[in-house]
């Protein structure tokens, strides 16, 4: 039980700190330099975005969330099981960021999906 | 050079850092939690020394700095790339993580767990066929 909640914490903050992540990057814009004093300035510019700092505390909480798993579960099977945020990303790319997610890429998430069901029952 | 080979060139590029180090810092990760203790037998009066090994833990450091690596790149190629791309196209550092798991951790994965993880890549290369950038710039 405890390692399906840390697993449903990994996977529902880390893809909620994502999309935050996202929507701060494209607010921010196309990074076209990238000499290191540029990407300094890109990452400040982005730390000035409020949806950077949600998305971190986030990814932050599904971070410390990985680790506690990881004290338990082989990490072969906890990162595989976490893939199942790809899933919620293609969602929250449709619903959250306006993303169109085509049908081919549907069918790719969908995969990743199985997938994802047959590593949890090989584990059992 | 067109400006969509550039696109896709910096795309493969920043994949490439992602998936090289994310699976590594997992396994990092992973090996310095193992030395940490199991979670279901912490207590909250053990929390501060728990904190303190996980800090001291060369292996967490380590794990810390390469996904530190695979964020920037990952915070880069978001910003012309999309999450729903990126997110997926993403997803073949599992099969690293499972191949390092097996060959330097030693863990046990049964033939169907293999077969998930190839599965998951399948997935990956339908989604990987896709453009990366289905929206307008702004």
């Amino acid at each position: 039980m405890r390692e399906a909640v840390l697993l449903f914490l990994v996977v529902v903050s880390g893809t909620g700190g994502e999309i935050c992540v996202t929507r701060a990057m494209k607010h921010v814009g196309e990074v076209t330099d990238f000499r290191p004093m540029a990407l300094v300035r890109v990452i400040l510019q982005a730390m000035k975005v409020s949806w950077m700092w949600i998305g971190i505390s986030m990814m932050a909480l599904a971070f410390f969330s990985l680790l506690a798993v990881l004290s338990i579960e082989n990490v072969s099977f906890v990162v595989p099981v976490t893939a199942l945020n790809y899933a919620a990303g293609a969602l929250g790319g449709k619903f959250f960021l306006g993303e169109r997610v085509t049908p081919r890429r549907w069918a790719g998430v969908l995969l990743v999906c199985v997938g994802v069901t047959l590593v949890w029952i090989g584990k059992r | 050079m067109t400006s969509s080979d550039g696109l896709h060139l910096k795309t493969y590029c920043m994949l490439l850092i992602m998936v090289v180090f994310a699976p590594l810092g997992n396994v990092f990760l992973g090996k310095g939690m193992k030395g940490v203790g199991s979670v279901v037998s912490w207590s909250p009066s053990q929390l501060p020394h728990i904190v303190a090994l996980i800090f001291t833990s060369g292996y967490i450091w380590l794990g810390v700095a390469s996904l530190l690596t695979f964020f920037v790149a990952y915070m880069l190629i978001l910003s012309w790339a999309d999450f729903s791309y990126v997110q997926p196209a993403s997803s073949i550092t599992l099969l690293v993580v499972a191949l390092l798991g097996y060959f330097y951790l030693g863990e046990k994965i049964s033939p169907l767990h293999w077969t998930g993880i190839v599965v998951i890549c399948l997935g990956v290369f339908v989604v990987g066929n896709t453009p990366p950038r289905t929206t307008e710039v702004r």
